[in-house]
């Protein structure tokens, strides 16, 4: 007869995707903890979560904490803003190469108006994160990380 | 596949519009039908980009709705969202559909009003195109996502920032001069003779690119009529041939290898060549996706027109002017001429023909009409990259 049990449909959909979730990966940089995933197969590291190996495309990931150290690959100074984001002005985002291989995106915490290209390629470390509450559209709040020269 | 002509092209007048886009884009699906002498029940199916449309009018299902004010009967008519590329990706599927024998003859455009948004809330729509999750929360906006490839270029090339605002200062004042002649441009007779000085003065809003780096907000429609190529002669005597086409997607920006060198971007312009039988050699005029003045110089070079880190010299030497190694966005560009963003891709193959017909205005105009044309369009930060190669003739065999 055609169909399938109950127990078997149950075992089929606890199947699970996603093993770090944005949320996650948000309350982590909450406690100042950068986390990503480490792949089995090629060995490296992804960081913001995927459901698969930014590098290798695998599937086999796990779990692991960043140390929260990298270099400045590029940054600006947002004078401009969205809706939102009025308040901040001038602030600055920017992207950090991490010592475990992935970038991540984030803000910088330094003076806007001293922010020259001589920051780049300087060492930075996670010191905090920022949270926006959000809009209409946003579907909720979102936490990044913030990093801040090292020395 | 068959091969795929355009017989009909349209466009308003981009700047700020009173008139709905659903009326926008009627009128410019009017004008392509008008010039390609074809009827509205020849039309088997609309693919249209509309990018924002939700947030600027209230209005989703616009496809739909076009097909509906132009009494098309109940043909299948397709809203298209790539952000910024959103009208290219309609051409293409649209040239697929074409190509595939499905259908004779479509419409294929785009429309967008974001004007209307005024400038915060218009930045934050613009911006929903960044990754939500991640980008989100840093507030990034579409001029920061430049700037940022511009402080990289800088660096990887090691030129000093304000050298680098100076070379790409050339991009606006290049494409605002052709822009002051387009009548259809948001900025016509305006902004036509800028100085480096004005440029490069002019109110910060991403350092290092300031307000005249940057493309405006737009109200603005274009649409084409595609058609089988072996039925344009029927209908005109200059038929335009859609050589080939690429279409890439990409990422987060923090994903990107080299955020100077966009893969989507290098994967799309090579489908399209390759499907073309072309290389840029053989390319007579673009129009390119100048949403920023460094934009213009990281599309030279990765669709092969310039070698990595030499646009940036190649602009200020004039080699993308006319009478140079090839004239880039003598329409104005999205700089000059406006971006309203779901028109954007029809607007630049519009003015790809406009040219090959030999009737874009004196000053903008290339002498002798190019034979080949391609065009790119972007959206997001990279995520949706589109590219199309026209020619005067069908594909060689």
């Amino acid at each position: 007869m055609a169909g399938m049990a109950q127990e078997e449909i149950e075992k089929e959909l606890s199947t699970v995707y996603t093993v770090l979730t944005y949320a996650d990966y948000e309350a982590g940089l909450k406690e100042e903890r950068l986390l990503g995933l480490k792949c089995a197969s090629c060995g490296k590291i992804t960081c913001h979560p995927m459901h698969v190996c930014q590098w290798c495309s695998s599937r086999r990931l796990e779990r692991v904490e960043l140390c929260g150290e990298g270099e400045l690959t590029t940054f600006t100074v947002i004078r401009v803003p969205p809706e939102g984001f009025e308040a901040d002005v001038p602030y600055i985002p920017c992207i950090i190469e991490t010592k475990e291989g992935p970038c991540v995106i984030g803000r910088l915490d330094y003076d806007a108006e001293r922010a020259t290209p001589e920051l780049i390629g300087k060492q930075v470390k996670l010191s905090g994160a920022y949270t926006y509450e959000g809009d209409k559209y946003s579907g909720g709040a979102h936490t990044c990380p913030i990093f801040k020269l090292v020395g | 596949m068959r091969d795929v002509a355009v017989i009909g092209i349209g466009h308003t007048k981009f700047g700020r519009a009173s008139k709905a886009s659903l009326e926008l884009f009627s009128e410019s699906v009017l004008q392509a039908i008008d010039d390609a002498g074809v009827e509205l029940k020849d039309i088997e199916a609309l693919f249209q980009g509309a990018a924002l449309a939700g947030f600027e009018e209230g209005q989703v299902m616009s496809a739909a709705f076009s097909a509906a004010d132009l009494n098309l009967g109940p043909i299948p008519a397709t809203r298209y969202e790539g952000a910024c590329a959103s009208a290219s990706v309609a051409i293409r599927d649209a040239a697929m559909w074409v190509g595939s024998g499905e259908y004779d003859m479509v419409i294929a455009g785009g429309m967008e009003k974001a004007l209307t948004m005024g400038t915060l809330f218009a930045t934050r729509t613009f911006a929903m195109a960044c990754h939500a999750p991640t980008e989100g929360p840093v507030g990034l906006t579409f001029p920061a996502v430049f700037a940022m490839a511009a402080m990289r270029y800088a660096k990887i090339y090691d030129i000093p920032l304000e050298k680098l605002r100076e070379k790409m200062a050339h991009v606006s004042i290049k494409n605002h001069k052709h822009g002051a002649l387009n009548p259809l441009a948001q900025f016509y007779k305006k902004l036509g003779a800028l100085k480096l000085e004005e440029v490069m003065d002019s109110k910060m809003v991403a350092d290092p690119l300031s307000l005249l780096d940057c493309c405006p907000f737009s109200d603005g429609a274009s649409a084409l009529v595609l058609c089988a190529a072996e039925d344009a002669r029927k209908y005109t005597d200059e038929p335009v041939y859609i050589l080939g086409t690429g279409q890439g997607s990409g990422g987060p920006l923090s994903k990107m290898e080299d955020i100077t060198k966009p893969v989507s971007r290098i994967s799309s312009a090579k489908t399209a060549f390759k499907q073309a039988g072309l290389t840029p050699k053989d390319i007579d005029i673009l129009e390119i996706h100048d949403c920023f003045t460094i934009a213009e110089l990281i599309a030279l070079e990765s669709m092969g027109f310039f070698e990595w880190g030499e646009a940036a010299d190649a602009v200020e030497d004039g080699q993308t002017e006319l009478g140079g190694k090839i004239p880039v966005n003598m329409s104005g560009g999205l700089i000059g001429k406006g971006h309203p963003i779901g028109a954007t891709g029809a607007s630049q193959v519009y003015w790809i023909i406009k040219q090959m017909r030999g009737e874009a205005a004196k000053g903008n105009q290339v002498d002798p009409v190019p034979e080949y044309g391609m065009t790119d369009t972007l959206g997001g930060d990279f995520g949706t990259l589109c590219h199309i190669i026209l020619g005067r003739s069908k594909r060689k065999k």
